[in-house]
């Protein structure tokens, strides 16, 4: 059970059991914080990964291939070992300055106040809603988390006979979830003029016996209670009408940020995660953020490096007293849809959380893309870029005083 | 257990309510607390089945109403009752006002018009206001704005608690709700034997207020119909609850003579919605909604309060209103056949539900059948879900929040199935208790509200068992 609210204040609070805010936690703790409390609205540590029944987790820090669930009682194990205070079926409800949340739990509401707050609260799919999607709004349209979530907890099926909307990595996954547990895919399309994913993808679905059209759009669904038929444009325009009791929507993740939306920190336009520096510090000195949080989506591995990078400059940024300096902003032009980190922080961490700029395309693109700090270019490269595919860039030594920092594209050089 | 149609009532009905939409509750509620015995006789496996589901949640003043008409009336009077009633069921009451805004000088030209009509409409608290006296009391509006008029009365409220309080109502006081029951035919010979799709009763009178099938319904009770209702669709964009902060008052546009236009709008739940659009169709069913209306409603949105650009959409939906070839209500009472029509109650019908069913009730005394005694209305508070007012999560013991973005508690879902009116269909789940309504339109509770619901639906969430 759940200890009720305690007045005393922890050192750090940490929001979000998944992979990222694990991490984080056992490293705060490793480096000699004495309290840390860790927070998840679900009953069990695990975050998105505790959907996942199939897929490798775990190999790098545990040295172990974990199934999703298992890996997150593994992690739970860990973190306990390590002297972290957990506390399921907490939810933050609200982030406020001074190092306060609000948060409900099933004793009630209360204030939680702590010297640093660590948010990783991971990412989720756009639900046809947000997507725009026209047409009936029956039973059966949902997104691979929720397919995932009704196979691995509840042992229900949502569908039969999906259409498939996707060709990101987690749309292969999706795909496998349907034709391992009794659903058979009517067909994958791909709005984009490519697969997401990288070339096996393509012929992946062909090969299960699932036709996979790219350039293809839904035009309109059908059904009253449950979808009973929905119309898509192939590419070359022409409409084609599908029986089927399903649409699966995968991927185009969108960080899990609405703590900082609905605080005075907001999130950054690219990324719709909340802006963040070298170290993983946003705006508010005393709120650091980290995993698929700051720009879905990552592998689970990846949530939880990142997770342990910022646990150590926070722990840092601890013993030495907070970074209040004013940041720069990364600017950047079109087609680059984000960079994280996207504020860079004049600071005394020897080595920061974030070794490289991450950055994306918000579409296919061949060109020049280059870094300039302070006007001068300190970094190119040409080529052709793929949309949702993560590009590094080595955060220069000293671009942390640089008083502009600016990405560049130059199409077809 | 699995929802089933109540069973049929042995005895005789004396009124028999056809449909359950916002005006039919409301008629219910009516004749019940005038100690009629009601049968709302409802197709939908949920109540709100047609228009009332999709609407702007406004609770209008009628200050643009057609001057004289028995809509202004009913608008006003069922206003007025909400306002009188609303506490004791618990209901919400969010006091935005509107802001009548003109964008250019053609619309501000108009202006002065609309405030006479609507002090001549008996609305006085009405202000013109310069576009700088306006962005004054709404910061977030478009430098653009020319000119605007306040009407401090227009307010917001839940849309769908409300119609559930008045039929919740009418069931403590005896009514029966039979769902899945569409009427089917109409038989007059002193008193009504109506035919159903799942059985057959008596009643000494009916109300047709089958909102977008007024004109069927009519037929089948075996009248000349006296209007054709011709469908007119209404897109909307729910925006997150980020937007809320942006838009403290409801942003109306200088009204054409066939829409009231696209409105920005806060919600009683703490979003933001932008619509409707104003589209004829045939079809009486479908509501869909379409990709270009959608984006043109978002950037609409964003002409009018700039900030709402880039703030994620949380919902789209769409609603027919039942319009005739007429502007006006199509109220027609044959007291031959004891016979009421509420028809046509196209886009105020939310705010005159209530002055709807005193009418109808005022009608019925005409039609000579004997009195009954008036009842004590029952007390009763439905749940709170608006975000003005204290929810289930702020509260202890709650058992856990099963849909993170709209903070439900299981101990809200659990309640819903035990109420007098429990949700027939997912959409009646959500739109008594706001589970699966967020951001994340079910990503994170949807699986879980399978679950919870399973064998409670008509239509299951889930299709079945997982296969290996
Ligand atoms: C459908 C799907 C399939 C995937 N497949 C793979 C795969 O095959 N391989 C792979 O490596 N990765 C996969 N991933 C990605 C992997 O799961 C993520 O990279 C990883 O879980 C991200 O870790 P995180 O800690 O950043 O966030 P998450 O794991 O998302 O954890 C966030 C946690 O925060 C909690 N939380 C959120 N908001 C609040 C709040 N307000 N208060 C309290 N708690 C809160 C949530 O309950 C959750 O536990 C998949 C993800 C999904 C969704
Ligand atoms: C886009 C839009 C925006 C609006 N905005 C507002 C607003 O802001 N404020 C406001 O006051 N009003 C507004 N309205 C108007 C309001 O929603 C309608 O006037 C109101 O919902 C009409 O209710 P009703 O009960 O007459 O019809 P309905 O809600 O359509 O109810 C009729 C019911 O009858 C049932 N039925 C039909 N045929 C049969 C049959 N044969 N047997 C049994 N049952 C049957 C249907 O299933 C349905 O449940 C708006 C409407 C729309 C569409």
């Amino acid at each position: 059970m759940n200890a009720p609210f305690e007045s005393t204040s922890a050192d750090v609070i940490v929001v979000g059991g998944g992979p990222a805010g694990v991490a984080a936690a056992m490293e705060l703790r490793r480096r000699g914080i004495a309290r840390v409390l860790l927070l998840d609205r679900e009953p069990e540590l695990g975050g998105a990964t505790r959907h996942c029944a199939h897929s490798p987790f775990g190999m790098r820090e545990f040295s172990r291939v974990y199934l999703g669930a298992a890996y997150g009682r593994r992690l739970a194990a860990e973190a306990t070992r390590a002297g972290v205070e957990l506390r399921t079926g907490y939810s933050v409800v609200r982030l406020e300055s001074g190092g306060r949340l609000e948060v409900a739990s099933p004793a009630g509401v209360g204030t939680l106040s702590a010297r640093r707050i660590l948010i990783a609260t991971g990412a989720r799919e756009t639900p046809r809603s947000a997507r725009l999607i026209p047409g009936d709004r029956p039973l059966g349209i949902v997104t691979t988390g929720t397919l995932q979530s009704y196979v691995a907890f509840h042992g229900l099926m949502p569908f039969r006979r999906p259409l498939i909307v996707g060709s990101e990595l987690v749309s292969q996954s999706a795909l496998f979830t349907c034709l391992t547990h009794g659903a058979r895919p009517v067909a994958m399309i791909e709005p984009g003029p490519h697969a997401l994913a990288r070339a096996p993808f393509a012929w992946f679905p062909r090969l299960m016996g699932v036709p996979f059209h790219v350039g293809a759009d839904i035009t309109d669904i059908r059904g009253a209670a449950r979808v009973e038929e929905v119309t898509i444009r192939l590419a070359d325009g022409s409409p084609r009408t599908l029986a089927c009791d399903g649409v699966l929507l995968t991927g185009r993740f969108t960080p899990e940020s609405a703590l900082f939306r609905q605080s005075t920190l907001g999130v950054d336009p690219g990324s719709a995660g909340p802006a963040i520096d070298q170290d993983g510090r946003s705006q508010d000195p005393l709120v650091f953020a980290g995993g698929n949080l700051l720009r879905a989506v990552e592998t689970g591995g990846w949530a939880f490096r990142e997770g342990r990078a910022v646990g150590r400059a926070l722990a840092e940024d601890l013993a030495r007293g907070s970074e209040a300096n004013a940041p720069t902003p990364v600017d950047f032009e079109t087609p680059i849809k984000l960079v994280v980190p996207s504020l860079l922080r004049a600071g005394a961490n020897a080595a920061p959380a974030f070794p490289d700029f991450q950055l994306r395309m918000a579409r296919a693109a061949s060109g020049r893309l280059s870094l300039e700090i302070d006007g001068r270019e300190v970094w190119a490269r040409a080529g052709t870029w793929w949309p949702e595919r993560r590009i590094l860039v080595p955060i220069p030594p000293g671009a942390t005083r640089a008083g502009s920092v600016r990405f560049r594209f130059r199409e077809g050089q | 257990m699995l929802h089933t149609p109540s069973p049929p009532f042995a005895g005789q009905y004396d009124l028999a309510v056809i449909g359950a939409g916002v005006v039919g509750c409301a008629v219910a509620r009516r004749f019940a607390l005038a100690g009629a015995k009601v049968v709302v006789i409802e197709k939908g496996a949920d109540i709100l089945s047609g228009a009332s589901k999709a609407n702007s949640a406004i609770l209008h003043t009628g200050f643009d109403a057609p001057p004289g008409s028995l809509e202004l009336e009913l608008v006003k009077a069922g206003r007025a009752e909400y306002l009188a009633i609303r506490e004791s069921l618990g209901l919400p009451l969010v006091e935005t006002g509107a802001l009548v805004c003109a964008w250019n000088a053609a619309e501000a030209d108009k202006l002065d018009a609309i405030a006479a009509q609507g002090r001549a409409n008996g609305i006085e608290e009405l202000r013109l206001l310069s576009g700088a006296e306006a962005r004054a009391t709404m910061p977030g509006l478009a430098e653009r704005l020319v000119a605007a008029i306040e009407v401090a009365g227009e307010h917001i409220i839940d849309p769908w608690t409300a119609p559930l309080a008045y039929l919740t109502q009418a069931v403590a006081l005896g009514a029966h709700l039979l769902r899945d029951a569409e009427l089917i035919e109409g038989r007059f010979d002193g008193d009504w034997t109506l035919t159903t799709s799942t059985g057959t009763l008596r009643a000494a009178a009916v109300v047709n207020a089958a909102g977008l099938y007024g004109d069927v319904v009519d037929a089948r009770l075996g009248f000349e119909p006296d209007f054709e209702i011709r469908p007119r669709k209404g897109q909307f964009v729910v925006l997150d609850k980020a937007a809320f902060a942006h838009l403290p008052r409801i942003v109306l546009p200088v009204p054409t003579e066939i829409t009231k236009g696209v409105v920005v709008c806060p919600t009683a739940f703490g979003n933001v919605l932008i619509g409707p659009t104003a589209e004829e169709q045939e079809d009486r069913t479908r509501a869909t909604v379409e990709t270009g209306a959608l984006e043109a409603l978002l950037a609409r949105g964003a002409e009018i309060v700039p900030a709402l650009a880039g703030i994620p959409v949380t919902a789209v939906y769409a609603g027919l209103r039942p319009a005739t070839e007429s502007k006006a209500y199509r109220v027609i009472a044959r007291a031959d056949r004891r016979a009421i029509t509420l028809g046509g109650i196209r886009s105020t019908g939310l705010s005159a539900a209530l002055g709807l069913a005193g009418h109808a009730l005022r009608l019925h005394e005409g039609f000579g059948l004997p009195a009954t005694a008036p009842a004590t209305p029952p007390t009763l508070c439905l749940p709170n879900l608006t975000e003005t007012r204290e929810r289930d999560w702020q509260r202890p013991d709650h058992g856990e929040i099963v849909c993170h973005c709209e903070l439900v508690t299981r101990r809200e879902i659990e309640a819903t199935f035990d109420s007098p009116v429990p949700p027939g269909d997912f959409g009646g789940l959500r739109r008594r208790t706001r589970a699966g309504m967020g951001r994340c339109q079910g990503f994170y509770c949807n699986a879980r509200l399978a679950e919870m619901t399973k064998g409670r639906l008509k239509e299951p969430l889930a299709v079945g068992e997982r296969e290996e």
